[in-house]
């Protein structure tokens, strides 16, 4: 049976091309393998080869066409014996089968509306019940209390990381689990984030269920690759089949003049990506709770933690497993005036800031998103429906921040209700500076969070 | 086609070389195909045959054992077709419809099947070979005797990650078999241009890792090799590399012009040292198989090949809502 031969794409954007030159005459014999052509494409100028035997019976483009579209006929093959003429050419291809169904909306924010929307459901249910009886402890400790239980509860589940185990973690945090769970489970790698963590996100892959800590996330970037190449898309591209449950945690953001390189909120990076969880928190509480969580969450979680907050102490709930759900906000001070909205370090500062706003009579809500993906909108949305202005701070830069979003999504879902444009506090949009008034200037700070909140309420 | 002397030094069984012949032979088709299917604008973006190089994968998978792990790069179709995944499922993937094995979503780079035990299909030169090294430490974590096939390309011995990687399987002793498939082209650069040292093999060495090379188109030799690589790996001797000699017939990917690299040297690897005409010749010569024999193997893979490219093209796409499945487990 003939077999007509078609235009052929020749690379992944090619619609058309110059059939430059025939390397075959009618009536060649040609087997799979064989030039048949020369064909210029916008690129290049391939060799196109045969795939099927038989012989050329009619060549059907002239050599030096131009134009030629992809999949229209320029050879006919036929069949030793057979004539090109008579034969039925059966044509090689089919056009793919298309889904005609609209596609679904995507779930974006409101469109325009004739009326203001309805404030969102909340989840406003305490984290514990109000009898628990509570403990103080610092975040460090909330960390690895956190790692010790989630170890004890799950043989899967183990801790790498650069000094994590004899030298007891750079910050301590992992200070004993090696002496509990032995060096099987606590694992010293070399200073080779990019290796390590491809091999964490492998054993993920695996079966187990790693906890990778970086002495700090400025070290990850190495290792970023690995963390969204590999870890935040496998599971999409493999339809479902491949999960990867894996926590990355460290220090993040500025300590205390460690200069440029050690200096970084990532917190943005990796709240882009989906697949990913990113989770940031403030407290003792949440940064124990949310860990719990985050351990046992079957996808790969960025865990953002800040070493000036590993020794400040808070409230702990006294529980034998306490978790904190990702994906829903905690209001730390009730207000009416205004909503500040941070996470993390920024959270203090935002306290601090509602502090002295009461004192010059300026009610300031305060949320903490703790969670940046998912990340609880509804929660900024109701409560900007009562104060009619926001500011959000982080310790960031400004361009493509968090700041930049949650305001983005409080215009597209509560725009009637906004008395002020959103003022976003951040980092200062330079290198951290080494020099100590400089870093001071580079940092947000509670003052700048209280201009902020009088420029909105127009005092 | 004047195939060289044939010989068959490890008294291979007559099963086992029908075995190799028809295993080979279903890549070579099935990549044939997929070329054909590219061609017509079947299949997009970027599609890395395998032709040429069938003998890596079927001589390595000859020595596994059930529960063994593979992982490879962005050039995975023979891997996945090696360890038995089923021709229809791969070829839907690569024309982007919901029976593929990603559901449309991965396409010809990444596909992945729990069932057998294979873990993609990386696109990210290099990346694929931690991963595999992590694959070999779960095992070792849960001491069940497995061991994992890390396969790369020459291209990919010069990623640094890769001996980050060799640093800690050895000093962790990790049951993982460093493939490295030296096709002797990164992309368009030959090794001698993109490599200090012509050895890739010895690149262990540093680490303590054993290392040999291995003729790439004798699945004999392979075969060989990798039996010792794996019964290295799973005594608990930690990792072992083979640089495995090959050749890719076809371009890099669909739009490689191939001007790096004549036509001869191409046709010279194809008429010698050709891993099917190989294994063709042993068949024949040994008396165990008549050339009828092999033409109605012949026919009979072509009908599982068109069976699959029917399958790819008469599967649906995706269904749009599969847009937003699969971010989150």
């Amino acid at each position: 049976m003939a077999t007509e031969i078609l235009m052929p794409a020749l690379s992944p954007t090619m619609e058309e091309g110059t059939l430059a030159k025939w390397l075959v005459r009618e009536g060649d014999s040609v087997s799979s393998g064989d030039i048949l052509a020369e064909i210029e494409t916008d690129k290049a100028t391939m060799e196109f080869e045969a795939v099927d035997e038989g012989i050329v019976g009619k060549i059907l483009v002239a050599e030096g066409t131009t134009n030629v579209k992809v999949n229209t006929p320029i050879a006919v093959l036929v069949e030793d014996g057979e004539s090109a003429d008579t034969a039925a050419a059966s044509p090689a291809t089919a056009s793919p089968a298309t889904d005609t169904a609209k596609p679904e909306p995507r779930p974006v924010a409101a469109a325009a509306r004739s009326a203001p929307p309805a404030p969102p459901q909340v989840d406003a249910a305490p984290d514990w019940p109000e009898d628990t009886p509570m403990k103080t402890m610092t975040v460090r400790e909330a960390l690895r209390e956190a790692m010790l239980e989630e170890m004890t509860r799950d043989e899967d589940v183990y801790l790498m990381g650069e000094e994590v185990g004899e030298y007891q973690g750079a910050y301590k945090i992992s200070q004993g689990l090696l002496e509990k769970f032995g060096a099987k489970r606590v694992i010293d790698t070399p200073i080779t984030e990019h290796g390590f963590t491809g091999i964490a996100v492998g054993s993920a892959m695996g079966g187990l269920r790693p906890i990778v800590e970086f002495m700090t996330f400025n070290f990850a970037m190495q290792a970023i690759d690995q963390i969204i190449n590999s870890a935040a898309k496998t599971l999409y591209m493999s339809g479902g089949q491949m999960g990867c449950p894996i926590v990355f945690r460290g220090p993040n953001g500025a300590a205390a003049r460690v200069g440029a390189q050690h200096s970084q909120d990532y917190a943005a990076w990796y709240a882009m990506v989906p697949g990913l969880r990113v989770v940031m928190p403030y407290s003792a509480a949440d940064a124990k709770g949310l860990l719990k969580t985050a351990i046992r969450d079957p996808n790969p979680v960025i865990f953002l933690e800040n070493e000036i907050l590993y020794g400040r102490s808070f409230e702990v709930p006294d529980l034998e497993d306490f978790t904190i759900p990702f994906g829903k906000a905690k209001i730390w001070r009730e207000g009416s005036d205004v909503t500040l909205v941070s996470f993390g370090i920024g959270v203090g500062h935002a306290l601090e800031a509602a502090e002295n706003l009461a004192g010059d009579g300026i009610s300031a809500e305060v949320i903490d998103l703790r969670t940046l993906r998912p990340m609880d909108t509804a929660t900024v949305i109701k409560s900007v429906m009562k104060t009619n202005r926001c500011v959000t701070v982080e310790e960031g830069w400004p361009v493509g921040s968090i700041g930049s979003y949650v305001s983005s999504v409080i215009m597209q879902e509560a725009f009637d209700y906004l008395d002020a444009p959103v003022i976003t506090c951040t980092g200062k949009d330079v290198p951290m500076p080494y020099a100590a008034n400089l870093e001071k200037l580079a940092l947000i700070t509670p003052q700048e969070i209280v201009a902020a909140v009088k420029e909105v309420t127009y005092r | 086609m004047a195939a060289r002397k044939a010989s068959d030094k490890s008294n291979a069984s007559k099963d086992e070389l029908l075995k190799f012949y028809r295993e080979m032979l279903l890549i070579r088709r099935f990549e044939e195909k997929a070329g054909q299917l590219y061609g017509m604008g079947l299949i997009g973006g970027f599609c890395h045959l395998y032709i040429g190089q069938e003998a890596v994968v079927v001589g390595l998978e000859a020595a596994a054992e059930d529960g063994d792990k593979r992982i490879t790069s962005y050039r995975d179709h023979g891997h996945m077709l090696a360890c038995g995944m089923d021709p229809k499922g791969v070829m839907a993937e690569l024309t982007g419809r919901g029976g593929g094995y990603s559901k449309g979503k991965g396409g010809s780079m990444h596909m992945f099947s729990r069932e057998k035990h294979f873990y993609g299909g990386h696109g990210i030169v290099g990346a694929q070979v931690p991963l595999g090294a992590g694959l070999a430490f779960a095992d070792k974590y849960k001491e069940n005797g497995r061991v994992t096939f890390a396969y790369f390309g020459d291209g990919a011995a010069n990623q640094g990650q890769v001996y980050e990687t060799f640093n800690m399987a050895a000093l962790w002793k990790l049951p993982v078999v460093f493939v490295i498939e030296n096709n002797q082209y990164a992309m368009g650069t030959a090794q001698k241009r993109s490599t200090s040292t012509p050895d890739l093999h010895t690149r262990g060495e540093a680490f303590g890792i054993p290392g040999e090379i291995v003729d790439g188109m004798d699945v004999l030799a392979v075969k060989a090799a990798s039996a010792k690589a794996v019964a290295h790996c799973r005594s608990g001797d930690g990792p072992y590399i083979l640089e495995i000699k090959t050749y890719r017939y076809r371009g890099h990917s669909m739009s490689d012009p191939a001007k790096y690299r004549t036509r001869d040297e191409v046709q010279k690897m194809r008429e010698e040292r050709d891993a099917i005409e190989h294994v063709r010749e042993l068949l024949l010569q040994g008396k165990h198989a008549s050339e009828d024999d092999l033409k109605a193997i012949d026919k009979e893979i072509k009908v599982i090949v068109n069976d699959a490219a029917e399958f790819a093209k008469e599967s649906p796409e995706p269904a749009l809502a599969e847009l937003w499945t699969d971010i989150y487990a």
